[in-house]
Formats: structure tokens, sequence, C-alpha cells
């Protein structure tokens, strides 16, 4: 598993595992009601579990195993893979920050979060794309992995 | 494919088909009502999709494929696995049922169930990040008694 894989899929289970807990906080505060204020996380919970977690982990899953571009096991740019990882996470960050913070700074003050968010999530999914194009491709046209 | 991972995958399977029903019936029931309080099935459907069958469809593939830990075991502590699978999967029945049932007339035995639920759910995921931790790393020195990865 190639360095990168590793960072974007133990990510993943990191956005996971705090997804899980803002979404039981909430689910529990519908029953029990002790924390309404927490209810401005709801957007960063839908934004923690399908982007940092699902599409996260199936990037990081893909780099790692999708066919090698020739023998020698050469994955390609792996730049754009790391370009991915560091713009995916920044708007998956800003995204899931910018309810939260805007109940506490003021609206005007971090008006500028989503637009960023979202420029950043396209970029990222763009140098994903960008990376794995190439590797998509038929079984038996990479000749055998000479060891 | 070990037992673990089919028994995810087959759940998460299962799962898929009760939230496509679900949300079928609430597809009918905006263009056709069928009843009125059908759309508080909503955050129903959507948990049923991406927990019971998204991640619990990730998790049981993650299981079974990525690199083992040592020859002795292969795959860890497999007992927190099938713990993280009662507990995703208990959590999620008593939500299903919970949750619409509280929104229409809450009881303390509803918010109660709720709360149980999310509890349930959050020690589930946190259990299979546990289990899949270890188990995400870079191809081990065969050298000291590892193997498989890559």
């Amino acid at each position: 598993m190639p360095r990168v894989s590793v960072f974007m899929i133990r990510t993943a289970l990191i956005y996971l595992a705090l997804g899980a807990l803002i979404g039981g906080m909430l689910l529990a505060d519908k029953g029990v009601h002790l924390w309404p204020s927490f209810w401005t996380w709801r957007t960063g919970h839908v934004h923690l579990m399908l982007l940092g977690w699902t599409v996260q982990f199936a990037c990081g899953t893909a780099i790692w195993i999708l066919p090698r571009l020739d023998a020698a096991g050469t994955r390609g740019a792996m730049w754009l893979a790391w370009l991915c990882y560091g713009a995916l996470n920044g708007g998956v960050l800003l995204a899931t920050l910018s309810a939260p913070f805007a109940g506490m700074a003021g609206r005007e003050r971090v008006a500028w979060m989503t637009p960023v968010a979202a420029f950043l999530l396209v970029a990222g999914i763009a140098a994903f794309i960008g990376h794995v194009w190439r590797r998509i491709r038929p079984f038996g046209s990479v000749p055998a992995r000479v060891t | 494919m070990h037992r673990q991972a089919r028994v995810y995958v087959k759940t998460a399977f299962v799962q898929l088909l009760v939230s496509v029903i679900v949300g079928a019936l609430l597809l009918i029931n905006a263009g056709m009502p069928l009843h009125p309080r059908l759309g508080l099935l909503l955050p129903v459907y959507y948990h049923l999709l991406m927990v019971g069958w998204a991640t619990q469809l990730i998790g049981g593939v993650a299981l079974w494929m990525f690199p083992v830990l040592s020859r002795d075991r292969p795959r860890g502590n497999e007992r927190l696995g099938w713990i993280a699978y009662g507990a995703l999967n208990g959590g999620l029945l008593l939500r299903a049922v919970a949750e619409p049932m509280h929104a229409m007339t809450p009881r303390p035995w509803s918010a109660w169930t709720l709360a149980v639920a999310a509890l349930l759910q959050v020690c589930a995921v946190w259990l299979l990040v546990i289990a899949l931790w270890p188990r995400v790393r870079g191809r081990p020195d065969m050298n000291r008694s590892r193997m498989g990865g890559g």
C-alpha cells in the first residue's frame, strides 16, 4: 500500500469515527435533549461521512489497488494523489467547521469558508481523476512484473 | 473471503434491499400520498443506505482485503469485528423502530431507545476503526515474521 493511500485511508477512518460520534450525539439528542446547540454540526456530520469517510476511503483504496502503469509497478503521477489528499481534506474541514464557526464568530466573518471549501473539493476530485485515469485499463495490458 | 467478511457483505446487501424499499415508499408517497406520516422515515432511509449498506460493505471488504498482520493472527482480533457487527446492526434496527415512533409520539422509552441506538452505533464504528487501523500500512518487512500487504 503506497504512503498516500495509508494517509488517505487512516484519515478516512478518523473522519468515520468523528462523524459517527457527532451523528450519535445528534441522534441521542433527538430523544434526551442534552445538547440542542450541537445541531450546528449536522451539516458537518454529512460532509465528514460522505466526503471525508466514503469518498476519501474509495480514493485511497483506488490509488492502492488499480492496475499499475508498467512492469516496474509505477503508479504514475503521485503528486496528483497528494494534491487530492491535501485539497480534499482542506475542503472537508472547511465545510465541516463553517456552520459551527458561523454560530460562534458570526456568519459574515466565516463567509469565505464555504466557497474555498467548494473550490478545494472540486480541485481534490479533479486531481484524483487526473491520477487514476490512465490506470483504468483492461487486464493483461501491463506486462508481468519482473522480480 | 473469510466468514466475517461474508456476513458483513451479505448483511450490507440485505440493508440495501430494505433501504431501497423504504426509499421507494417515500418516493411513491411524495407523488401519490399513501400516509401523512410516512415522511418520518426519511432519516431512517438515509442511515440504512449510508451506514447499513455503504459503511458495512466497506468494512466487510476492508476486513477481507487489507494487508494481513502476521502469519499467526492474519486479521488481528476478529472479536472486535464481530462486536462491531452486532452493535452496528442492533443500533440501526433500534433506530429504525424508535426514530419514527418518537417523532410521532415522544415517550420516555422511545427517547432512551434512541440514546441506546446512538451509543451502539458509535461503539460499532469505533471498534471497526480499531480493528482496521493496524492493517492500513505499507508493504511489511517479510524478514520480521510478517506477510502479505503490498
